[in-house]
């Protein structure tokens, strides 16, 4: 039947017979599908909103969601609340898109084994995030996290800081020169107490500076860690967000 | 192109252009590695550091070891018989590497389900809390025995369908070790806390370089041995395989794009950011179940099947037309995991489309693998070899069934996000990755090591029983879990109130937690029964005289 030479089935033989033919084919036919999907999300103005309120991450920011990546949070937190009522209601404002804009990368999740964490700062006080590192089920008794007790015992790695910063200034995160500069400066304000933020809060909006973890003669990965939760979700104000400026 | 050497006039050995070539690469690069790791951000990333060091010496070592005790002259590329001199040795490495890394990576998922049902298991060790145990046992599972599974089978089903010897003289080995050894590297570093943060693409900059490198090989190794075949066509199996060696390639080069903030850090920031790396990473994340799971695993089935059964492929034109609409459509499908997020509509609306679409493709390739035993239904009585490999492909069937209906973004917004996901992977993976591999070896054991048959086929069965089983308890709790979970979380009181708060599901998981551990139990003991089968085969008298038989090329 197939051994016509108009037929489609002998046409197919090219790429039976050429492995070359067959390889060109293949890579055609799986670019397709990618291009359609990911190019247009560069440029299209409608993918990312327009949003009052979106900063880099502070130095100590930062390093605290670098650990979380470190840990591998996102295998059971997801950072991506869904418009559907019951998410809404029990987590916040759907995200959006602006919000994760200066995330590389990403940590949206794709498992819920712990609740989202999207808009979690402000929910729970330092203290109650440092009891439930060190031991989830001191305060959640039904939890099943693990119990993180060595970040409260390990002093933060800031020695390098500012090459992360310069790194993502690279990739497109509006990072400063002067944010570059100051990377020990702002570190030492956000996690203290009594030092002056008023550089910090020039150049991060809405940063807030204490001592996170409890124990103000050190600068513990716990502090990084708390002081990123306790961001995660607050520098857009949704009180004045304006959801219809953005249909396009 | 026969080159069997003449006895009288012996050529004077000498280095070959390859051998020369990487002992002064693999030489330069030991001095390099240990200069990083002098001057390395992190203890972690200098013990990969001297990791690598340590590769490249005994990779000088053993080049050398074997220029000194190989004969002068060229590698025969056909034996005295007239037969193809075919490289099975590193087939041989990579089965014996994936019965020893299934079972790792088996162990470190009991382990991390164990550690959800109670989590006194985590023992308050960073190297092992579950955050870092998941993305091992899933690297393990995926990468580290798929990998070597698909390695291996791909250069034992090209060389035998093309009656031609592999390409490459060292080319062949530094795929197949250098690959395990970026396993080393990926798993180890997540014990350490390296990652990158992005789910099945864990592996820092360093790493994803590395395999890079490896890759290309691969590839270069696999189109070189198909170019020098001895067939005028090129047999269905190796367009299955040469479609996942590509698409890998691009999905790792696509999805890993970033920029290292030193040579000398571990650490790297992924060039794309927010929605547009949620984008990438589901269009790498989804087509590596494409193209690593199914197309590499379809040529498993388009292979092993037909030899098994010894019955011809059921239709070849269904073949061609699976072929181009799987790899087609299978691309697009990656949004339907970012369903009601921030990415915009457009992409998740395509992303559901073609996600159902796939549907019909994938059901081609069930159909075809199991129109294959027509004339042969007998074998699933009498071989239980048979058996596991047709179980698999119903199992493929029935994962890629559920898989389309998840995509609905109304099935979607109940199951995305709770334990179904999991249960639809692992119907999947364990039912028909797993035991298509498990039958790929039990084929490919006796054939490799020139025996009759596997040691027990008894064993085989009690396998093929014992992991499907524990398959059985672990899908239909994980379908409950998550079933449970999504509906606990939208639940809603007489009043208009959430019924119940977050901590609520997660208790109301434990007893499935504990279902699933145990079936997980069951389909790591089923490893071990082969792994011990497996041992017992190779360490079992050679039979000779079948070897003609066993060893009979596929058409």
């Amino acid at each position: 039947m197939a051994t016509q030479g108009t037929s489609i089935w002998s046409k197919h033989q090219i790429f039976e017979k050429h492995s070359y033919w067959l390889m060109l084919g293949i890579l055609i036919v799986i670019s397709i599908g990618g291009l359609v999907e990911i190019a247009p999300l560069f440029y299209l103005k409608s993918t990312i909103e327009k949003v009052e309120g979106m900063r880099p991450y502070t130095p100590l920011e930062l390093a605290g969601r670098n650990i979380y990546v470190r840990e591998g949070c996102y295998n059971c937190h997801s950072q991506q609340i869904r418009p559907l009522r019951d998410e809404v209601e029990r987590y916040g404002h759907y995200s959006l898109a602006a919000e994760s804009m200066y995330d590389h990368p990403f940590q949206w999740g794709s498992k819920r084994t712990g609740p989202d964490l999207a808009r979690v700062g402000g929910k729970y006080s330092d203290l109650w995030q440092r009891e439930h590192l060190h031991n989830p089920r001191a305060v959640v008794p039904a939890s099943i996290m693990p119990s993180y007790p060595w970040l409260a015992q390990t002093k933060l790695d800031t020695k390098h800081l500012a090459a992360d910063l310069k790194d993502l200034k690279l990739l497109g995160v509006p990072y400063t020169d002067e944010m570059i500069e100051k990377v020990q400066e702002d570190l030492k304000a956000q996690s203290t107490t009594d030092g002056d933020t008023s550089g910090l809060d020039k150049r991060y909006p809405k940063a807030q500076a204490r001592d996170f973890d409890g124990n103000p003669g050190e600068l513990t990965e716990a502090d990084a860690l708390i002081a990123y939760l306790q961001m995660l979700g607050t520098l857009v104000d949704f009180k004045l967000y304006d959801n219809q400026a953005n249909v396009r | 192109m026969s080159t069997i050497q003449d006895p009288i006039r012996t050529p004077a050995k000498a280095l070959r252009f390859g051998e020369a070539g990487l002992l002064v690469v693999f030489a330069a690069f030991a001095f390099f590695a240990i200069i990083v790791a002098a001057k390395a951000y992190t203890p972690a990333y200098a013990f990969h550091a001297y990791l690598f060091a340590a590769a490249s010496i005994a990779a000088v070592f053993a080049i050398g070891n074997r220029y000194m005790a190989r004969p002068a002259g060229p590698v025969p590329q056909v034996n005295a018989d007239g037969k193809p001199n075919y490289n099975f040795d590193v087939v041989k490495f990579c089965t014996i590497a994936a019965v020893v890394w299934g079972i790792a990576g088996f162990l470190v998922g009991v382990i991390a389900a164990l550690q959800l049902a109670f989590p006194v298991v985590n023992f308050d060790l960073p190297w092992i809390s579950f955050g870092r145990l998941r993305p091992l046992h899933t690297s393990a599972v995926i990468f580290a025995f798929g990998g070597n599974v698909l390695i291996g089978t791909s250069f034992y089903v090209v060389q035998r369908t093309s009656h031609a010897r592999l390409v490459g003289d060292l080319a062949p080995w530094f795929v197949v070790l250098g690959y395990n050894l970026f396993i080393v590297i990926a798993g180890t570093g997540y014990l350490l806390g390296i990652t990158q943060g992005k789910e099945y693409a864990e592996p820092e900059w360093y790493a994803d370089l590395f395999l890079t490198v490896v890759w290309v090989t691969y590839l270069l190794v696999f189109l070189g041995t198909i170019l020098k075949r001895k067939e005028p066509h090129i047999y269905v199996a190796n367009w299955f395989y040469l479609a996942f060696i590509i698409t890998i390639a691009v999905l790792h080069l696509g999805n890993n794009a970033s920029v290292p903030v030193s040579v000398f850090s571990p650490k790297s920031y992924i060039l794309w950011s927010g929605v547009q790396d949620a984008m990438f990473q589901w269009w790498y994340g989804h087509n590596a179940v494409g193209f690593f799971l199914t197309a590499g695993f379809l040529a498993l089935m388009y292979y092993f099947i037909p030899k098994r059964a010894e019955r011809p492929v059921y239709s070849y034109r269904l073949s061609i037309v699976h072929f181009w609409a799987l790899i087609f459509i299978y691309i697009w499908a990656g949004p339907h995991h970012l369903h009601y997020t921030s990415l915009p509509d457009w992409a998740q609306t395509l992303g559901m489309t073609f996600s159902i679409i796939l549907w019909m493709p994938s059901w081609g390739g069930m159909i075809n693998g199991l129109m294959t035993l027509s004339g042969a239904w007998d074998k699933l009585r009498t071989d239980p070899i048979i058996r596991m490999m047709v179980v698999a492909v119903a199992f493929y069937g029935m994962s890629t069934f559920e898989g389309p209906m998840m995509s609905v973004k109304a099935v979607n917004s109940l199951s995305h996000y709770t334990e179904w996901t999991i249960g639809h992977v692992h119907s999947g993976a364990l039912g028909w990755v797993a035991y298509i591999s498990f039958g790929a070896i039990y084929c490919m054991v006796p054939w490799l090591w020139n025996k009759r048959e596997m040691y027990s086929l008894k064993a085989v069965n009690w396998h093929f029983w014992v992991s499907t089983l524990g398959i059985v308890l672990y899908i239909s709790s994980m379908w409950v879990a998550g079933i449970l979970q999504g509906l606990m979380w939208r639940a809603y009181t007489q009043l208009g109130f959430l019924e119940y708060s977050f901590i609520e599901s997660v208790e109301a998981m434990h007893p499935l937690y504990v279902i699933r551990a145990i079936g997980g139990i069951l389909f790591l003991s089923g490893a071990l029964i082969m792994a011990w089968n497996v041992w017992k085969t190779i360490t079992m008298p050679e039979a000779a005289a079948e070897q003609s038989l066993a060893l009979a090329p596929a058409e």
